[in-house]
């Protein structure tokens, strides 16, 4: 028996919504197997995984938390990833957008006022933008690869914050370790339900999706990058300033990073450390694609990203389960996700051998 | 199939009212005995040496000593930021009575937690932020420095002893310190040589660390950092290293002087008894030689004189009869820091941003 892919010739609807529900049943029938075969009950550690961490109000809202993120970097990617420019660089972008709310939060912790938090949240975005904007200039002026750029200014930006950390941010108070004085509670993102950390950040997120599906969707810009991306040339005879789009591009996802950053340390950290992130500008590359570079999707993913990190500290805490073997399963669950969209460009045909003569090539060609 | 939900404890509550009820005092009886819970949240995978590890050691050695007494649970590679609040929240909601968070950047995040959780016992690894129901622990691995500076006094030729170090905080600083004041009494003529790694754990950094510092001379080389790295790097190159955190001396076998070994076992099991028996109080707790919370595990390389002289400074730290941060000490702007025969406090120790005289590095500022 032989199996072979063969092109569609165009995408298939059909797939686009069957592909990931057909990698969901892949992942839990193989994740069911392999936690059966390490001899763990294979229902109930399904079920530790994917609905103990929101099986209430607590649980939802740190998935909240937990994709924020995630969401607000992948969302700024995707529309530089539909015109093709690589920006690889949201971590720092994110991390710089920390640094800047902070250093002005830590000038206003006395202040009372809810200007504070605006002026924080405006540093923030302006540093994250600015940063992306770095990248922007280097690629439009010099022609430099914004994939090696973007990914340096990362490291730069890791080590901007190491140095304020230990130096001037650093609270006097604090015994010397790495971290700032904590904010006012002026610069402190409101809580929304009492009991829980979920801030108002949710409707920046809430926002910011909303505004780039219209921008990518329904918006002249959105159309110009779609261009951009699918024909550099074609893009340029008709007049669009690639220079610009590049800019504005690089420039809008920075600002989103920059406030994913300045929402973790105005939200439940309410402090600069070291560890703002544990690499979530890196996660939403993932995130981004996985949401095939669609907003409602990549709001999908991120709450499944998020729900895998939650469920893999759930099946620690409750099963006694070793994270690599959580951490196997969200390899598997991504893996899948990702094979299943080949489906959507091409079909699977099965031959069999005595079939051979008769799978004729005019239909192979016609397809 | 009914699966363990979050508000188990009313849950309880409820069970225990209805028993209760019912006149089945055997079943309270039982529940009266219901194992101490205990949960411990890791900044790193557990691994196999290192920081994270040797938490799990104690860990075990803890359930060892306690069998069905106690039910641990932990989880691994918790982020210091956000994340780390909602794991120690969850560990309080599922039950467990006693928690362990083993790393620093947990600290503001425990003292949250403990508030929302006033009858859970929380203790926390090198913090100085006690509550009404958080304590702190922290060994005083500058005892280990010290005798590992007494060690490189007697092996060095080149009178050259390398510091791999983190970061600029008061733990680092303090064991650079104990080192150098070691030296000064041994070996005053040896330097102290500390590069920055920025890191706990990257074996290449470390490397190149290593590398960098015997290029220069040393021939004695201390690390601040979790990997084996920087003791592989010296036993290919032929010079000494002392260990830290476990015992790393199988990674350089004709090279590796003595490991500074943190044992947590022996504080967890005590604190569990405590919890157990009712008497846990919150305290700022400093464990070192004297508490077992520090060994100091010297290898075959150490000629049998050397380590007689090593066991000898350590029997006398252990007994408390001397502390290596006895004055006089000055530091390296020569003001007085410790009077003669003052002995430094805990709190000094925690805040110490200074440099001992005969240190010539800087700290990064």
């Amino acid at each position: 028996m032989l199996l072979s892919l063969e092109p569609r010739g165009q995408q298939s609807r059909a797939m686009l919504l069957l592909s990931p529900l057909l990698a969901g049943a892949l992942t839990l029938i193989s994740g069911a197997l392999l936690f059966a075969a390490l001899g763990n009950p294979p229902l109930e550690t399904l079920y530790t995984l994917l609905i103990m961490p929101i099986s209430d109000m607590y649980g939802v809202t740190e998935l909240a938390i937990k994709a924020l993120p995630i969401l607000l970097c992948a969302l700024g990617l995707a529309l530089a990833f539909r015109a093709r420019i690589w920006n690889i660089g949201a971590e720092g972008q994110l991390l710089v957008g920390a640094l800047a709310g902070s250093a002005v939060a830590i000038q206003l912790i006395d202040v009372e006022s809810r200007w504070a938090l605006v002026l924080v949240f405006a540093a923030g975005v302006a540093a994250g933008t600015a940063w992306a904007g770095l990248a922007a200039w280097l690629r439009t002026r010099f022609n430099a690869n914004e994939i090696l750029t973007t990914i340096m200014l990362n490291y730069i930006a890791l080590n901007l914050l190491q140095y304020f950390i230990y130096g001037p941010l650093k609270d006097p108070a604090g015994y010397g370790f790495p971290q700032s004085a904590m904010f006012g509670d002026a610069s402190r993102l409101p809580i929304l339900f009492e009991g829980t950390r979920l801030h108002v950040g949710v409707f920046f997120a809430l926002l910011a999706l909303v505004a780039i599906w219209v921008l990518v969707q329904r918006s002249f810009f959105g159309f110009q990058v779609k261009v951009l991306g699918l024909d550099r040339r074609a893009a340029r005879f008709v007049g669009f300033r690639e220079k610009r789009l590049v800019w504005l591009a690089l420039m809008v996802s920075g600002a989103l990073a920059g406030l994913a950053g300045v929402c973790e340390v105005s939200g439940p950290i309410g402090q600069l450390i070291p560890q703002v992130s544990p690499g979530y500008g890196y996660a939403a590359i993932t995130v981004a694609f996985l949401g095939r570079l669609n907003p409602v999707g990549i709001l999908f993913a991120s709450l499944l990203m998020a729900l895998l990190y939650l469920g893999g500290e759930m099946a620690q805490m409750t099963l006694n389960l070793p994270l690599a073997l959580t951490g196997l399963f969200q390899g598997m669950l991504l893996f899948f996700l990702l094979a299943c969209d080949v489906l959507i460009l091409y079909r699977l045909r099965v031959k069999l051998p005595w079939q051979r003569q008769f799978v004729a090539t005019p239909v192979a060609k016609g397809a | 199939m009914s699966y363990p939900l979050l508000k188990k404890q009313s849950f309880k509550k409820l069970l225990c009212g209805l028993t209760a009820a019912l006149g089945m005092s055997a079943a309270l009886s039982a529940s009266a005995q219901e194992p101490l819970k205990i949960g411990f949240v890791y900044l790193g995978p557990v691994g196999d040496h290192g920081w994270t590890y040797q938490h799990e050691q104690g860990r075990q050695e803890l359930v060892e000593h306690f069998g069905d007494k106690v039910k641990t649970t932990y989880v691994e590679n918790v982020d210091e930021g956000a994340s780390a609040e909602r794991v120690i929240r969850n560990l309080a909601t599922s039950g467990n009575q006693l928690i362990f968070t083993t790393s620093f950047g947990y600290m503001n995040p425990t003292i949250k937690v403990a508030q929302q959780f006033p009858k859970v016992t929380f203790e926390h690894a090198t913090g100085y932020k006690q509550a009404k129901n958080v304590g702190t622990y922290l060994a005083r691995t500058y005892e280990g420095r010290y005798v590992g500076g007494y060690l490189a006094a007697k092996m060095t030729k080149s009178h050259k002893i390398g510091y791999i170090a983190s970061f600029p905080i008061p733990e680092v600083i303090r064991d650079i310190n104990a080192i150098q004041l070691a030296l000064n009494k041994y070996d005053p003529q040896a330097e102290l040589k500390v590069m920055w790694v920025n890191s706990w754990f990257d074996p290449g950094k470390e490397a190149d660390a290593a590398n960098a510092l015997i290029d220069q001379g040393v021939d004695v080389l201390f690390q601040h950092t979790d990997s084996p790295a920087p003791i592989q790097t010296a036993e290919r190159r032929g010079v000494y290293s002392i260990g830290y955190a476990s015992d790393m001396c199988h990674f350089g076998p004709n090279s590796c002087l003595m490991s500074i070994v943190n044992d947590w076992g022996p504080f967890y099991i005590r604190t569990a008894q405590q919890v157990m028996d009712g008497t846990w109080k919150p305290e700022d707790f400093w464990g070192g030689l004297h508490d077992d919370m520090l060994k100091l595990p010297i290898s075959d390389v150490v000629p049998a004189d050397v380590k007689q002289g090593a066991e000898k400074i350590i029997a006398s730290i252990r007994s408390g009869e001397f502390h290596p941060f006895t004055g006089p000490i000055k530091d390296q702007s020569g003001t007085e820091r410790l009077k003669a025969g003052e002995t430094i406090t805990n709190q000094q120790l925690a805040s110490m941003d200074w440099c001992v005289e005969g240190l010539k590095a800087d700290m990064p500022k």
